[in-house]
């Protein structure tokens, strides 16, 4: 299957197999007027399956959205055809309104102008905890 | 301007220095009589507790000071509709420091990001009661002389039960401290404080279902009520209220100088007849428990 390279854009590699949905969601590529590809199980040596996200225009991405779905992803700066940059991410200390408390006792429950900010406590299992009341999300 | 919001943010050094100066007060309260003139704590209540308001409020009288405040949420611009944050900038215009407790967790916290003077978690639903475990620190270095080198039972309900999370926290900062954990299983401690707080600091615990197990082995007896309010299922509330009941004869096997404590209201945990027994420490726990309230609030308005 063959997916056009960009010229001048973004290619997200290294996405972990069935994530690269839920990237493009969270990173709300479909709000983009330009052309995004969503690539689903490719072959990958490394990795045997991956996803793989291309966007064809340089955009801000939200490093703290992609650190904390998938902290293996690899992003590559597409300029003229050819790769200028290439970087990794990884799991951000805090992320700030990308995931809700659950705990219906916490503040955040009723006062809803307040940021749900989740703190990184536990790097190796990948706990994040509610900054306010410390629940734990076990989404992951 | 520092605030208390979780017994973490003290340095063991700080709570030593908490509970030396709680001493000094109790050894010389004149001393300390005019040390808050003229200034103004606020007890903002959003749900009742009589004896911890009250607490803050004779430590905050003793001090010389005067306390202004509302004892239930009803009673507060909150029934309106005001989110903590406002209620807290307006509070500061009119109080020196702010002593708060909240039915809803991390209410505290969001309240100490935009105060303007020193906020106090007076206790966030099942999550945070700092001043109860300084409360409990102070009676432990009051009784057995010492924070480090003991074997502490606590018993009832582990999972819920705050001030139990907190004082493990506190005391596997101190060494050689053992815990011996008994309740059932569903209220039994959460993993996560197994294991963030008790295998990671390498503390020696001990788990069982019976009070009379280890009875022989402790130097405090922590005992807990099953609250009610912190179970949405009240089935379940009544099947596990009454399972644990301290009495003299389970005491037969303790140590003599053993101390007991419970961070009151007590329900049915500890039966009466105990409470003449010169082992029992709860009523003295509640006294401690003023002064190391005077202790804290002159060290957050930065008094000597």
């Amino acid at each position: 299957m063959n997916i056009d390279s960009i010229e001048n854009g973004i290619v997200i590699d290294h996405i972990q197999s069935k994530k690269g949905m839920e990237i493009y969601k969270a990173l709300e590529l479909d709000k983009l007027d330009c052309s995004v590809a969503i690539i689903t199980n490719a072959r990958s040596n490394k990795m045997g399956r991956k996803d793989i996200i291309k966007i064809n225009r340089s955009i801000d991405l939200n490093l703290d959205i992609l650190g904390y779905i998938d902290p293996n992803i690899t992003i590559n700066i597409i300029k003229d055809d050819k790769i200028i940059e290439k970087y990794h991410v990884e799991l951000p200390k805090e992320i700030v309104n990308i995931i809700k408390c659950k705990n219906p006792r916490c503040i955040t429950s009723t006062e809803q102008e307040l940021d749900n900010i989740f703190v990184l406590t536990d790097k190796d299992k990948k706990i994040y905890r509610c900054k306010y009341c410390d629940t734990v999300n076990d989404d992951n | 301007m520092k605030n208390l919001i979780d017994i973490k943010d003290l340095s063991v050094e700080e709570i030593d220095e908490l509970i030396a100066k709680a001493k000094d007060i109790m050894s010389h309260p004149e001393n300390y009589w005019d040390k808050c003139k003229h200034k103004k704590l606020a007890t903002l209540f959003f749900e009742p507790s009589t004896r911890t308001r009250l607490s803050f409020e004779s430590a905050m009288m003793e001090l010389g000071g005067n306390v202004i405040g509302f004892s239930s949420g009803s009673s507060s611009s909150t029934s309106k509709g005001e989110s903590v944050s406002d209620t807290i900038r307006v509070v500061g215009c009119y109080s020196d420091i702010i002593a708060m407790r909240h039915p809803k967790e991390g209410a505290p916290l969001v309240a100490s990001l935009k105060s303007t003077v020193p906020i106090i978690n007076a206790g966030d639903g099942g999550h945070n009661h700092p001043t109860q475990t300084l409360t409990d620190l102070l009676t432990i270095s009051c009784e057995k002389n010492r924070l480090d080198n003991l074997t502490i039972g606590l018993c009832g309900d582990l999972k819920f039960g705050r001030t139990i999370h907190s004082l493990i926290t506190a005391m596997s900062r101190y060494k050689n401290v053992k815990f011996v954990l008994i309740s059932l299983k569903e209220l039994g401690i959460p993993e996560y404080i197994k294991e963030e707080v008790l295998e990671k600091n390498n503390i020696e615990y001990i788990e069982t279902d019976d009070i009379e197990e280890y009875m022989d082995k402790l130097d405090i007896l922590y005992m807990t009520r099953v609250q009610k309010e912190r179970f949405f299922n009240e089935e379940e509330y009544l099947r596990l209220k009454d399972h644990y009941i301290l009495t003299k004869n389970k005491l037969e096997k303790a140590k003599k100088d053993l101390c007991i404590m419970h961070p009151l209201p007590r329900v049915n945990e500890i039966s009466t007849e105990v409470d003449d027994d010169p082992r029992a420490c709860y009523f003295k726990q509640a006294m401690y428990g003023k002064y190391i309230r005077m202790a804290l609030i002159l060290k957050l308005l930065e008094i000597k």
